[in-house]
């Protein structure tokens, strides 16, 4: 008896590396950000993160350029950039 | 014990005594004395397990599918149009290798609408990839849930087993039946032993997607299962016997064919008939024997021919029709003969639709019309005096 | 083999009956088998039911079209289905009715028997439900089924006093008919 496609255990996303499919990337300023946490909440892919409480970034393996972090950032501190690759 | 109890009260009692934990159905004609049963039982808390009102077929099917995917023994009943309408989730259920019991009791197709019986509604979900099982009385019934159970949930199986019932002829028919003990039953069917399951703590995904990379690979892997369930089954009706004592085949059963040169196939109650119709008939010098299609999924096609290869004609009778397909049965087991020698002719009637009632001369008819006639695929019992209507 | 064909209306007890006289017979060791015509479920419409009582395990599942004895629950079926359809040459009629046999104008090679099981219903349970009457009835016309069985059945299925008021119901039948039987 084989089972085939049947469980998929935790982690396959990892392996789709998403970053691909982007043609806008986004560019945080560090300056301007209060730390609200609002882009990497609503970050639907979960890959923007922090390094300091005012350093927030977006990881470009998995970040599909969707903008909704520059969208609803609240300080204006995120730009969509054309994506060059 | 031996009592005298309805047919869905029997098929209650097995559900019970096999400790379904999840029971989840919606009420159809003539499945509703079997839902009926298993809702008071779990309301006087003979049933420890959880009674899963819903509002549909559909949502009764998807009930089983999430019970069964966190490891628990899901069971549902339904027929006809409410088969139909839980037809997505049984491709679901398969193809996520949901191990479970679901009976149907028989019943005919609309429109137009007719609530009596025939094989419709369980033949046309034949390629689901459920397990296919059909019970000729209420004690095999009985027998049979505690068997499906136990082929349903063996590591080397692991596939939803579907039980088919006459509507009707045995939903309502009371009858002896031999009910076995808890403890009888405990012993035979262990605990179900889910391989994987939905759990918070060791979190997966169950029928996730599959690209064209791998999904024609999962479909092999499927129906290769499905063909292997076949000696799981002989095994568990054999295991059943020692246990038990009482043995009604197991992908098949025959009857008198020893010297029979003309061998009926038929599923379901009918087979109570023929065993009568046949003794009839030898008595009265023709030399006829019957072969219980015990099974109808995996299909044993190479075991009906081992069965039958010695004899002369070979003739299926059947409750349903592909439309424009023809006769379903006879036409699997003409493909599965095909390049088997000895090759006994093959012939089919279609008989009982909707009802009809089926008496030992109808299958009388059907046999000389094969036999002296010569005929090979028909429709027995035709009214011409209706068909003028039309 | 007897074969038994009941006829009556929905929602007189004509399938309940089938059901009391298998498991009747089967109380006194036989081997039993009941079911219904499967027509439709509405009050008032015609309905038939069957039972077949053996000695041997039973297996054929069509309906019963030469039965040994029939039960006509309601005589307004008379001119409505052929209830002595298949009849038996020797077999018996049961009827439902005050009337004498002969008033009824049956003919043929049975014997009529009848009960006035709605006249005991109605005075006993106050409702015209007529099945366990009818049953001791079959007992004393028959004698295919003991009393006694019959008594264990009805008390069976029905708890407390509407047990013992069907119980009364067939004693009742059962001492009418043996009454007629012995004239």
């Amino acid at each position: 008896m084989r089972l085939l496609g049947v469980v998929t255990r935790p982690g396959t996303s990892r392996q789709n590396k998403t970053g691909s499919w982007r043609v806008m990337r986004p560019v945080f300023d560090h300056d301007k950000c209060t730390g609200c946490t609002t882009c990497e909440t609503i970050c639907p892919e979960g890959c923007v993160y922090h390094t300091g409480k005012t350093e927030y970034d977006s990881d470009l393996d998995y970040c599909k350029g969707c903008g909704l972090c520059a969208e609803m950032c609240p300080a204006d501190a995120i730009t969509m950039k054309e994506e060059i690759k | 014990m031996r009592a005298i109890l309805e047919g869905s009260h029997t098929v209650a009692e097995a559900v019970k005594l096999c400790r379904a934990q999840v029971v989840s159905a919606y009420p159809i004609t003539p499945q509703t004395h079997i839902v009926e049963a298993l809702a008071q039982k779990a309301a006087n808390g003979e049933i420890q397990g959880e009674f899963v009102r819903v509002e549909s077929e559909f949502s009764a099917a998807s009930v089983c599918l999430g019970a069964a995917a966190c490891g628990a023994r899901a069971y549902s009943a339904t027929t006809s149009q409410g088969l139909l309408l839980m037809a997505e989730v049984l491709f679901n259920i398969a193809g996520m290798r949901l191990p479970m019991v679901f009976t149907i009791a028989n019943r005919s197709v609309s429109a137009p609408l007719n609530i009596w019986n025939d094989h419709q509604d369980s033949m046309t979900v034949r390629d689901s990839g459920w397990i296919q099982l059909w019970a000729e009385d209420c004690q095999e019934l009985m027998d049979m849930h505690i068997q499906a159970y136990r082929i349903a949930e063996d590591h080397r199986v692991y596939l939803p087993v579907l039980v088919n019932m006459d509507g009707f002829i045995l939903t309502h028919t009371y009858e002896p039946v031999e009910i076995p003990t808890q403890e009888e039953v405990d012993a035979f069917l262990p605990p179900f032993d889910p391989l994987f399951k939905l759990d918070p703590k060791d979190p997966v995904t169950l029928g996730a997607y599959v690209g064209p990379e791998k999904y024609h690979e999962v479909r092999y892997c499927l129906n290769e299962s499905v063909e292997e369930a076949k000696p799981v089954i002989v095994e568990v009706a054999e295991s059943f016997r020692k246990t038990f004592g009482r043995f009604q085949g197991d992908l098949l059963e025959g009857y008198q064919l020893e010297g029979a040169e003309t061998i009926f196939i038929a599923m379901g109650s009918l087979v109570g008939t023929l065993k009568d119709t046949v003794d009839r008939m030898r008595k009265a010098g023709h030399p006829v024997g019957l072969l219980k299609l015990r099974c109808l999924r995996p299909f044993p096609g190479a075991e009906i021919h081992d069965a039958v290869k010695n004899a002369k004609n070979v003739i299926v009778l059947e409750k349903a029709i592909s439309l424009g397909g023809g006769h379903i049965v006879a036409t699997e087991l003409r493909s599965a003969f095909y390049g088997r020698m000895p090759a006994p002719r093959i012939a089919g009637a279609v008989i009982g639709m909707g009802g009809r009632d089926i008496t030992a001369e109808s299958i009388e008819k059907v046999y000389q019309r094969v036999v002296e006639g010569g005929e090979e695929f028909f429709w027995a019992d035709l009214k011409e005096e209706v068909l003028q209507e039309a | 083999m007897i074969q038994i064909r009941l006829h009556g209306r929905g929602g007189q007890g004509t399938v309940t009956a089938a059901e009391l006289l298998a498991s009747a017979a089967f109380d006194d060791g036989r081997e039993a088998q009941a079911f219904p015509a499967f027509g439709v479920e509405r009050r008032g419409a015609p309905v038939q039911a069957f039972c077949r009582i053996s000695d041997a395990s039973i297996r054929t599942r069509s309906q019963i079209y030469e039965p040994d004895i029939v039960i006509v629950q309601d005589t307004t079926l008379l001119g409505v289905v052929d209830v002595t359809g298949g009849l038996k040459s020797g077999g018996t009629l049961l009827m439902n009715t005050e009337r004498d046999p002969k008033e009824l104008g049956l003919n043929g090679d049975f014997r009529v028997v009848t009960v006035p099981a709605t006249k005991i219903a109605m005075e006993i349970l106050g409702r015209p439900i007529t099945n366990t009457a009818i049953m001791g009835a079959f007992a004393a016309a028959t004698g295919a089924i003991s009393l006694e069985a019959i008594e264990r059945n009805i008390k069976g299925r029905f708890r407390g006093d509407l047990g013992e008021k069907n119980v009364a119901c067939a004693q009742r039948a059962y001492e009418l008919v043996k009454g007629k039987e012995k004239k």
